[in-house]
């Protein structure tokens, strides 16, 4: 099996190395470069775990072959940190408002609100909803979390 | 991958020996001839990466079609929308043009898996995976749809009447054939559309039932003129009612009329008992009552009331 180059942009770095041509996004982030705040829950692109942002937009990276994000920018969940170690407002809103229980689906839900809210500053309670709806949290009644996104979009004090 | 999960199914690698992205259609095509039999076509990926972990389709070459030039837009060439293959089901839900003209397109387009899914999934990849309910196979055949394969030898385009064979099956000869494009003429003003989907929950979940209807009306005589009926999964492809069709066709616009229709619609219905989806005698009872909103809330959308 050959290997083959790629080279993209994760959380504002370029990123070039080599890789099987079988290798998911989710493994490449994981196993190969090391970023485990990105989840593995169903592998099959029904629970949302695995959620990263491909230019922008929130995509569930364990059905991503890692090809093709070729010249694309990534964002994971360790990628929302500020340079000074400070949290993104929505990791701080989840934090403040009791939104994490186990934590495995966090990640995924920060960077769903994370794509809703850099679109639609100000959205609906349906909004955040539906904006939530491709990640499974099985600890909550997911009322916190909605609380907790709604509160990161200055709705709620 | 941690030894820990070594043991779950979802522990297979995918089979995949080699990856291309080609830049243009005929280096795409080559790449089918290159590797027969070997070779799969792959735009989104989300219904085929699961598939080949589950090993319910082989393949050792994935061609990914993602980079050939011209097929991620939504055209308007006279009365005729065009989608390329590339279009995601996010580009339809959200697309002002899809929202204004074929707005059942839209709505279906909106009920396919989760956003995450929708960002990457081709509504082109919907109709080829060929499901008998898939989300936008359904409003696509009410609007009377064709797609346009491409192979070495030309093009053909093909009706989607004529374009499912069975679960799973497409006339598509995946080996030397790739689907470029979907095309319909949008609504005109004397007619309306609707789809409608029953499910358990508002996401992340497969229908029990689908139904899309495109109404043309008579102004003058307030009648039927044509109906377009599809529903899902009643059969084993996507189904045009098309006894129901015929009842509604030339038809004053009564409620009386609508309920005959939803009766003969459900007559060639074989819905199968599922766990997933209901009891077969559920569904043959809500066949009913979505054919009948379908049909009139499209009537309500070509602006008509019924008497």
């Amino acid at each position: 099996m050959s290997t083959l180059d790629l080279t993209f942009q994760l959380n504002g770095q370029a990123v070039s190395l080599k890789l099987s041509p079988d290798t998911l996004l989710v493994d490449l982030l994981r196993d190969v470069l090391g970023l485990k705040g990105t989840k593995i829950g169903c592998r099959e692109g029904e629970c949302g775990a695995c959620t990263v942002l491909l230019d922008g937009q929130p995509v569930n990276s364990c059905i991503l072959p890692a090809l093709k994000v070729q010249g694309r920018s990534i964002v994971t969940i360790e990628g929302l940190t500020r340079p000074d170690g400070s949290l993104d407002p929505i990791q701080q809103a989840f934090i403040d408002a009791g939104a994490v229980q186990c934590g495995f689906c966090t990640p995924g839900m920060i960077l769903n609100a994370k794509a809703l809210l850099d679109r639609n500053p100000k959205p609906s309670g349906e909004e955040v909803r539906h904006s939530l709806s491709g990640v499974l949290c099985r600890c909550t009644g997911y009322q916190k979390i909605v609380k907790a996104v709604q509160t990161a979009a200055g709705q709620i004090k | 991958m941690a030894t820990a999960f070594k043991e779950l199914h979802w522990s297979n690698d995918i089979p995949i020996k080699a990856y291309y992205l080609p830049e243009s259609l005929p280096e795409a095509l080559e790449l089918l001839k290159r590797f027969p039999g070997k070779a799969r076509v792959i735009a989104g990926g989300t219904d085929i990466i699961p598939e080949l972990r589950r090993r319910d389709i082989e393949a050792e070459v994935l061609v990914d079609i993602s980079r050939l030039p011209g097929l991620n837009t939504i055209t308007q060439v006279g009365e005729e929308l065009r989608l390329g293959a590339l279009v995601t089901h996010a580009q339809v839900a959200a697309s002002p043009l899809i929202r204004e003209k074929a707005g059942l397109l839209a709505d279906g387009a909106a009920s396919v898996g989760s956003p995450q899914i929708r960002n990457v999934a081709t509504v082109a990849g919907n109709l080829i995976s060929a499901r008998p309910a898939a989300d936008t196979s359904i409003p696509l055949l009410a609007l009377q749809a064709s797609v346009t394969l491409a192979s070495k030898a030309g093009e053909r385009v093909i009706p989607l009447t004529d374009f499912f064979l069975s679960v799973g099956k497409t006339v598509l000869d995946g080996q030397r054939e790739i689907l470029t494009g979907i095309r319909f003429i949008g609504l005109q003003p004397n007619q309306g559309g609707s789809y409608l989907r029953l499910s358990k929950r508002k996401a992340l979940t497969l229908p029990m039932l689908v139904a899309a209807a495109v109404v043309t009306v008579d102004p003058g005589q307030k009648a039927f003129r044509e109906t377009t009926l599809a529903l899902g999964p009643v059969a084993p492809t996507p189904y045009r009612a098309r006894p129901a069709e015929a009842i509604l066709r030339g038809a004053a616009l009564t409620r009386e009329v609508i309920r005959e229709a939803a009766a003969a619609a459900v007559q060639e219905c074989s819905p199968r008992d599922s766990l997933l989806r209901g009891s077969c005698d559920y569904r043959q009872e809500m066949i009913q009552v979505l054919v009948r909103r379908s049909i009139q809330k499209a009537l309500g959308q070509a602006g008509f009331s019924l008497e």
